[in-house]
């Protein structure tokens, strides 16, 4: 009691000195929302129009969504590779449904099969790498690496390689539906933000994940299921990687399981990083992994919109991320 | 026998914290030295001013009959001083010649690798250990008892003068003792110098020629170990006059077989994988069980096994009448069992938590509902341990990181006491808290008593014991050796106790 008193007395001056420092690293990423935003009504010709929104949020969602549910995984102190193949793997499937003499007849049926069996699969692939992780104690870098690799391969391998268009607008609406004038992929990563928000702040499940990242063996000391909840986590990332998958190929109205998620994993780690993940763990911040998306997204479209390459748009990114990690290192000194 | 090494006069401080004083050690060539004393004694500290991990404040070192001009580990290496800590600085994923050649590899052709005469040679050194195992095979897929050996083996093979091994014995079974023991040996004929840190006294008597003893930073006595006694190396550790230790008197564990229906839980015979090999205890309603002994006599071992951490090899364990056999700490919880951990940091506290949900992390199935959380529920409970055990935090949503280790410690304690635990395991409880905060904790652990609950109390410190506990178990070598009762029980009854087995033992 005595030493916090002293503390207190002595640490006035300081202490809102490292106050000021700390509201910038905090709100770091608040921040260079604001400048990204500022710089581009400044410069970037149709910055303020509806489309440049539309086609911002439509782009922003799925980084979005596996930015969550990556979040959570980094959360337990792991990281999940497998997150675009998974993508294209659920992609490639649903036309795949609907498409079938089956959807052909029964069209209803079809579309419902074309969202829970892809999800199921995807699901599957979380539980997959989940049992290796947490089961048989891979690290998770090379548990989820298997899936990285083969789970695109699978995906190509169900569509013969080919491109594969379609009209089935039910199933499109996914993609470029509009809910009071908004995407409606938009509204559905909000939706899954404000679950997972609860779903981690407010549930055991939650904790569980807080406490396994913050001190596995404290965790496992007082009681927790390590292997179900760290099962439990990867089952909900890859799910989620799934329904970024079927947006994906609702928006384009084709499934290309070569480019379906292609580098997904790196725009799900860097939006998550941004976000103010922690790669040691012990960490959830849900609303930041949204922020580190947009913040992804905007970076990327600032630079197309006004005439960067491509390959220098990566440079950026890769920027970006040294930027966002150097933040956390000062932030947690 | 000519000296190799004296340091005399050694000083160290660190940030103000004497570690060392006027420390003084003496090794002669050939010979193979114990040095020994409890933990934060300054052994280590000595080895690694020796080795030039440290700098020394004070005082002078001459080795092979000049002054040391050793200023880094490296130096060390160049004059002949092996060093084999009891972490492995090895590397698990090479091969076994690699690693026991590193640095030293035969090279032929002016600087490529002679691999054949680099594994004849590693097959060779091995071969004195009597280990034969594929030497190109990585190191990691050896049991960690090879591996410890492999590292001799490396200090063994650098042609050292001064062999120093801390602990080199903790990891190893019997057999590899035996193994080892004979390298000692064969060390000393060829005239090499074996600096041995050890917590088990009994290895001391069958390798050692002189012992070394520490405490408090000071070398408080230099004996040769013929006619020494383990009662008098326990009276140097822990600061006593060997009468005081002999003269107090003592129960013995085989005259205590009384048993009661009332008993919470019952151990028999109980052995793990882990140094615990006949461990006896039992525990009743309301009664305080202390477990004694010294550094490496299977106490925190103990708790591991109670608690479903280490699976049992051997025993049975009774909980009110009714065996038990658990894998996890889950189901031990759930029976209605805490553990509070003698490693507050790397054990118990989650950091970046806040307060309350480190306080609440063992209880949270309790006040959710269907998997949610009943956010009131918590808080009530947590403001209500905040109050009941005076813990000092501004808000109980602050980080557990920064409150002070006797208030993360009443924390910890909170955590399984609003489990309403039948039994509860304190390990060290008192352990690097402040003197305030200490006496409030065993204040809080007796205001429990009251309840019913029987506490199992694990502690390094004598009077804790005493003034606590019922009982107290002493425990040797992973074996349980004794009981006392309270009333009755002084410091020197049971440091005697302690010693009193050592002491048969070797008479054996």
């Amino acid at each position: 009691m005595i030493r916090n008193g002293d503390a207190n007395a002595a640490g006035t001056h300081p202490r809102q000195l490292v106050l000021r420092r700390q509201t910038f690293f905090r709100h770091g990423g608040v921040i260079a929302l604001m400048v990204l935003l500022a710089f581009n009504v400044a410069v970037t010709p149709n910055f303020l129009q509806l489309q440049t929104l539309f086609v911002n949020i439509s782009q922003v969602s799925t980084i979005a969504i596996v930015a969550i549910g990556m979040t959570l995984v980094i959360a337990t102190a792991g990281i999940d590779l497998s997150v675009g193949a998974v993508m294209a793997l659920s992609g490639a499937l649903a036309p795949l449904i609907f498409g079938s003499a089956f959807g052909q007849a029964y069209p209803v049926a079809g579309l419902i099969l074309a969202f829970a069996l892809p999800l199921l699969a995807a699901a599957g692939c979380g539980l997959f790498n989940g049992i290796i992780i947490g089961g048989l104690g891979l690290q998770p870098i090379i548990a989820t690496l298997i899936l990285f690799i083969s789970g695109r391969g699978i995906a190509q391998v169900l569509t013969n390689g080919n491109l594969q268009t379609f009209s089935n607008p039910a199933f499109s609406y996914l993609g470029t539906g509009k809910i009071l004038g908004l995407p409606f992929q938009g509204w559905l990563a909000l939706l899954i933000a404000g679950v997972v928000y609860w779903f981690v702040n407010r549930t055991l499940f939650g904790r569980c994940i807080l406490a396994i990242g913050g001190n596995e063996r404290a965790a496992m000391l007082a009681g927790v299921r390590i292997r179900l909840v760290k099962v439990g986590v990867y089952v909900i990332c890859a799910t989620l990687s799934g329904i970024a998958g079927l947006i994906v190929v609702a928006i384009n109205s084709a499934s290309d399981a070569a480019r379906n998620g292609n580098l997904m994993e790196l725009d799900a780690i860097a939006a998550a990083v941004v976000g103010g993940a922690l790669l040691q763990g012990g960490r959830a911040p849900i609303i930041g992994a949204v922020l580190g998306a947009v913040i992804i997204q905007l970076v990327k479209y600032t630079l197309l919109a006004n005439g960067v390459e491509d390959e220098v748009a990566l440079i950026a990114k890769a920027a970006i991320i040294v930027l966002a990690v150097y933040v956390q290192q000062a932030r947690k000194e | 026998m000519t000296a190799l090494l004296e340091m005399e006069g050694i000083n160290k401080a660190f940030s103000g914290v004497n570690a060392l004083v006027e420390a003084h050690l003496n090794v002669g060539k050939g010979e193979v030295h114990a040095l020994i004393g409890q933990n934060g004694a300054g052994k280590t500290t000595l080895i690694k001013i020796l080795t030039g991990v440290y700098r020394r404040d004070g005082g002078s070192i001459v080795y092979d009959g000049a002054p040391s001009r050793i200023s880094s580990p490296n130096d060390a290496q160049r004059a002949g001083i092996a060093t084999i800590y009891q972490e492995l600085n090895l590397i698990p994923l090479r091969s076994v010649t690699e690693n026991v050649t590193m640095g030293f590899e035969p090279v032929r052709w002016g600087s490529f690798i002679n691999w054949r005469e680099a594994h004849r040679k590693t097959r060779e050194v091995l071969g004195r250990f009597g280990i034969e195992i594929d030497v190109k095979t990585p190191l990691n897929s050896h049991s960690t008892a090879i591996q410890q050996l492999v590292a001799i083996a490396r200090a063994v093979s650098m042609k050292s003068r001064l062999v120093i091994m801390d602990e080199p014995t903790s990891s190893l079974d019997d057999r590899e003792v035996d193994i080892l023991f004979n390298v000692i040996a064969g060390l000393r004929d060829d005239g090499v110098s074996v600096l041995y840190v050890s917590h088990y006294l009994d290895e001391l008597f069958r390798i050692c020629d002189r012992v070394s003893v520490m405490r408090d930073g000071h070398t408080v006595n230099c004996r040769s170990i013929d006619g020494t006694t383990k009662v008098e190396l326990i009276a140097d550790m822990l600061g006593r006059d060997v009468e005081e230790v002999e003269s107090a008197g003592m129960t013995d564990f085989s005259q205590t077989g009384t048993r009661s229906s009332e008993h919470l839980m019952e151990v028999e015979g109980v052995a793990t994988a882990n140094r615990l090999r006949q461990f006896n205890v039992d525990v009743r309603c309301g009664e305080i069980v202390g477990l004694g002994g010294l550094l490496g006599s299977g106490r925190t071992e103990a708790a591991r096994a109670l608690f479903g951490v280490d699976p049992l090899v051997k025993g049975k364990i009774r909980m009110k009448g009714r065996e038990v056999s658990w894998s996890s700490p889950r189901h031990a919880i759930a029976a209605g069992v805490g553990y509070l951990t003698e490693d507050r940091k790397s054990e118990g506290i989650i950091p970046d938590l806040s307060l309350r949900e480190n306080l609440s992390l063992a209880v949270m199935s309790r006040f959710s509902q269907r998997g949610r959380i009943r956010a009131d529920a918590e808080r009530q409970l947590v403001g209500r341990f905040i109050t009941a055990l005076d813990i000092k935090a501004s808000t109980m949503d602050q980080p557990i990181r920064e409150l002070s280790g006797g208030n993360q410690q009443k924390v910890l304690l909170a955590r399984w006491l609003a489990l309403e635990p039948e039994l509860l395991i304190l390990d060290e409880p008192t352990r690097g808290v402040d003197v305030g905060a200490k006496l409030e904790i065993q204040r809080i652990i007796r205001n429990y008593m009251n309840k019913g609950i029987g506490v199992i109390l694990i502690s390094s410190e004598f009077e804790e014991l005493v003034e606590g506990a019922d009982r107290i178990f002493t425990l040797q070598e992973g074996r349980t050796t004794g009981v006392l009762r309270n009333p009755g029980v002084t410091e020197d009854a049971l440091i005697s106790a302690i010693a009193h087995f050592s002491n048969r033992e070797k008479v054996q």
